[in-house]
């Protein structure tokens, strides 16, 4: 039984390990290791939080706050103020929550609770599929198809009925505020669905049983029961895709018109913080453009975090309860 | 008495069904219209000079995008290096050492990064790595990419050594393995195709980013040697042909954004499907 | 005014005052000692007062009601409770004499094996399986590790049904061979101490009588401390009983005493079946 004798040495000799054995079993090591990633992470959000800020600081310091509310965007003259951005950005971040949210929401409450159990796991894997195309091929189908298809079916019903109105002023020429809108809103939808599906089907089913026994229709308990229970998780998933529309880059840039001008009209070209970045940071030059575009890119951080912030908050808080 | 439910409740009920589905339909239809699209478009611009041919200069026609398919390859390649260790590491420390109130943070504040702008995340990269070297590179794109991968590595290893039942656990431990011994040869083995699969699923997002490498990696009319010069890659050259004024670039930038959708959304199907037939879903 | 006969009492098998023929030859060593064991998980007090002996090479069974701490005691046997949060145990527990506490928990846990009430395998080979305990700790000569894997399989009765499917995953395994794969498993590192928790709970009848026969067999080669619910089972194969109530010990004995001629009322009222 040589194995026998083998095996009982070789454990027995384990018995009384030293420092370097135990090391190497690796306990404290393996601690440091992932404590070490960890902390890393915390240093490295950070970092993103101080290289934002540090390189703002020539504008901030030649222009401070008012940066924010000057319309003056003169790289020649060196000449920068952040509003028509800010504004572009909103109004189209706007528009497609508009057009977005009522959208999601009913193909969610779809989803959750009135369609049957398989079809609701095919469209959803199918809707999800959508939130993985990359916003590059948004922007290639907008450009391509979407912005002549406004321009040929939507924009002429709109303007005879409701042309009147400022926002639907001017001539239509494709790229505008409205077309970056609409696509943004078709980006936006499939997370409105998927966070607020599942925010629905977090909803304890006692609360749908109930109201069911009762004798409520489906939509009923739906409309009555389920959507207010759920209702702080679905403004989480709203902020969510707000968020996530603000930043938005490429499929905004392709379509907008990449023109820094405030206009009441949707139909006018615009320019939103994240498509002036993309179009112009590679070949600015001089501290103070970089600086510049650098300091929107801060201003669009921070509502993107408090905005983040926020929706997880909401969301977390409507998990709680269907604990 | 028998009380029937009346009939407008039954029509409103019956009406939002079908408006809800409508909806719904009105969003997948979308899909299906994308794909149709690209299919048209870009499947038949597609061809052999594609995979195989480097872009021609201004005004001529022809050529291919070599050099930003292995040029994407390379960047996502530097990503992964960069963002994946960090991400699952960190995720084993929140899944096996840490406590529950810092894990809450954690797992809060990685959740705040996921939400970044990749714009904004693009302009840290610049900061950090083209600054100092005074030019564009692989390096500053892969950066970019790769902070913007640790999120999800980081929840996705999480989630899923979590899953992983105590009993396995005990199991290796009450043979004298010590804890990292059982967590790396017992429970990640135990969780590795739900780790495979969210791999995959960070890969396709940060596969299709464009806007981090507009002034990363910036791009390459011809093949970039190693990784610290600029370099094209898939999106970024779907970007720049789509807006310029030729209709042959435009063609292939059809082509391209067919490769690139395709490619993504393979990758996506697949790790949804190992998800769903893995370890995982059978504990269930 | 409680009588000796109510008072907790522990009883060391050796030196009892009456000594029973079948019990406690000369030299029958006690292969594990705990004396005033105290646990609690967090502010709760699980156990009150542990003291008792395992024999060498003898089968102990622990019997009791639900949540009387039989587990919570066997699990202190190798330190296991260590691995949850918020637990503190006290008092003495010694292997071969040595202070448990003071030894590295590792080395305790390789030499003081478990057996868990439900089977878990690893996602691993057969092969993979039997081996882990052995790789882990420090030996992988594949040689001496087929020898070993082989002969942990024939212990446990299982090596005639799987030695031609090693490499296979152990998955593929039902209930109960998946369960003597884990007593192959457990007894492939040459434990002293083999610690069995209900180890047939989820199994039928035929697979558990297969275990209990493996478990007669092997307690020439380590000593087995086996928590069962059936206390049929503890009468067929352990030496020694020892009976729990709210996380206290209230008796522990001969099995043939316990079973027939209980000394604590609490002892009679279970295993007659008057409660539990």
């Amino acid at each position: 039984m040589a194995a026998t004798s083998y095996i009982a040495e070789t454990l027995g000799r384990r018995t009384s390990r030293g420092f370097f054995a135990r090391l190497r079993g690796g306990d404290e090591i393996s601690y440091l290791i992932t404590l070490a990633c960890t902390v890393s992470i915390l240093l490295i959000v950070c970092l993103i939080v101080y290289e934002l800020w540090f390189n703002s600081q020539a504008t901030f310091k030649t222009f401070g706050f008012s940066f924010l509310k000057s319309s003056a965007w003169d790289p020649n003259a060196d000449k920068y103020g952040a509003l028509p951005f800010i504004y572009g950005t909103c109004v189209t971040a706007f528009l497609g929550m508009i057009i977005a949210v009522p959208l999601g929401v009913a193909a969610s409450i779809f989803l959750a609770e009135m369609a049957p159990p398989k079809l609701s796991n095919i469209l959803t894997f199918l809707i999800e599929l959508l939130a993985a195309v990359p916003s590059v091929i948004y922007g290639l189908l907008g450009i391509f198809i979407l912005v002549p298809a406004i321009k040929a079916y939507l924009v002429p019903p709109l303007k005879s009925v409701f042309g009147f109105l400022p926002i639907f002023e001017g001539t239509f020429y494709g790229l505008s505020l409205l077309s970056a809108g609409i696509v943004l809103s078709v980006m936006v939808v499939p997370f409105i669905i998927s966070v607020s599906r599942e925010v629905l089907l977090a909803v304890p089913v006692e609360q749908r049983e109930a109201a069911l026994a009762l004798g409520a229709t489906k939509w009923e308990t739906t409309w009555d029961i389920v959507l207010p229970y759920a209702s702080t998780g679905i403004f989480g998933s709203i902020f969510l895709a707000l968020a996530r529309a603000l930043g938005e880059t490429m499929a905004v840039t392709m379509v907008v018109g990449n023109t820094p001008k405030i206009s009441a009209s949707l139909l006018s070209p615009g320019y939103s913080i994240a498509a002036v970045i993309a179009n112009e940071f590679a070949e600015a030059n001089g501290d103070l453009y970089i600086s510049s575009l650098i300091f929107m890119a801060l201003v669009l951080f921070g509502l993107t975090i408090v905005i983040n912030a926020i929706a997880r908050i909401f969301i977390m808080t409507t998990q709680k309860r269907g604990s | 008495m028998m009380m029937e439910i009346s009939t407008s409740r039954r029509f409103i009920n019956g009406f939002m069904l079908t408006l809800s589905g409508i909806c719904t339909v009105l969003v997948v239809s979308v899909l299906f219209f994308i794909l149709g699209y690209l299919l048209i478009h870009g499947a038949t611009s597609l061809n052999w000079d594609f995979f195989t041919k480097l872009p021609k200069p201004a005004g001529e026609t022809g050529g291919g995008m070599a050099n930003a398919i292995v040029g994407s390859g390379k960047v996502l390649l530097l990503a992964t290096v960069i963002g994946v260790p960090i991400g699952f590491l960190a995720g084993v420390f929140l899944a096996e050492y840490s406590g529950k109130t810092f894990a809450f943070a954690i797992r809060y504040v990685v959740d705040l990064l996921n939400g970044v702008p990749s714009i904004v995340i693009g302009i840290v990269a610049y900061a950090l790595v083209v600054r100092p070297m005074h030019h564009f590179s692989a390096l500053a794109g892969g950066t970019a990419l790769g902070i913007m991968m640790i999120p999800i590595a980081v929840r996705t290893t999480e989630e899923f050594l979590r899953s992983v039942p105590v009993n396995i656990r005990e199991g290796a431990m009450a043979l004298g393995a010590t804890k990292a011994t059982t967590i790396f040869t017992v429970v990640i083995p135990a969780a590795i195709s739900g780790l495979t699969s969210g791999m995959m699923l960070n890969l396709a997002r940060v596969a299709g980013e464009t806007a981090p490498l507009l002034f990363t990696a910036l791009g390459n009319q011809y093949w970039s040697k190693g990784y610290l010069a600029p370099i094209a890659t898939l999106p970024v050259m779907i970007y720049n042909y789509a807006i310029s004024p030729e209709e042959d670039l435009h063609k292939q930038a059809w082509a391209a954004g067919f490769v690139l959708l395709t490619l993504v959304l393979v990758i996506n199907v697949s790790a949804r499907l190992i998800i769903a037939r893995g370890p995982s879903a059978q504990r269930r | 005014m409680a009588s000796p006969q109510q008072q907790q009492t522990f009883k060391d098998p050796v030196t009892e005052a009456n000594p029973k023929p079948d019990v406690a030859k000369a030299g029958a060593s006690m292969k594990l000692t705990a004396r005033n064991i105290n646990f609690f998980y967090g502010q709760f007090q699980a156990l009150h007062d542990i003291s008792l002996d395992i024999p060498s090479n003898k089968v102990t069974a622990f019997i009791g009601p639900s949540g009387c701490g039989k587990s919570t005691f066997l699990r202190t046997m190798n330190r296991m409770n260590e691995t949850l949060r918020n637990t503190r145990v006290e008092g003495d527990l010694k292997l071969d004499g040595e202070n448990l506490f003071d030894m590295d928990v590792t080395d305790v846990r390789r030499r003081v094996g478990m057996v868990f009430q439900k089977s878990n395998p690893f996602p691993k080979t057969i092969f993979d399986n039997v081996a882990y305990g052995l790789r882990v700790n420090g030996i992988r000569k594949s040689s001496i590790l087929s020898e070993a894997v082989e002969r942990s399989l024939k212990r446990a009765a299982l090596w005639s049904e799987v030695k031609d499917k090693l490499n296979k995953p152990a998955s593929a395994l039902s209930g109960g061979q998946q369960q003597r794969l884990c007593i192959a498993r457990a007894l492939a590192v040459e434990p002293e101490v083999l610690l069995l928790d209900e180890p047939c709970s989820a199994l039928d009848p035929i697979a558990t009588l297969k275990i209990e026969e493996l478990l007669f067999q092997i307690k020439d080669i380590t000593t087995i401390v086996i928590v069962t619910h059936n206390m049929q089972q503890a009468a067929r194969l352990a030496d020694f009983t020892g009976f729990f109530l709210m996380g206290k010990l209230i008796e522990i004995n001969d099995t043939k005493r316990i079973f027939q001629n209980p000394g604590m009322k609490e002892t009679e009222d279970y295993v007659t079946g008057r409660f539990g």
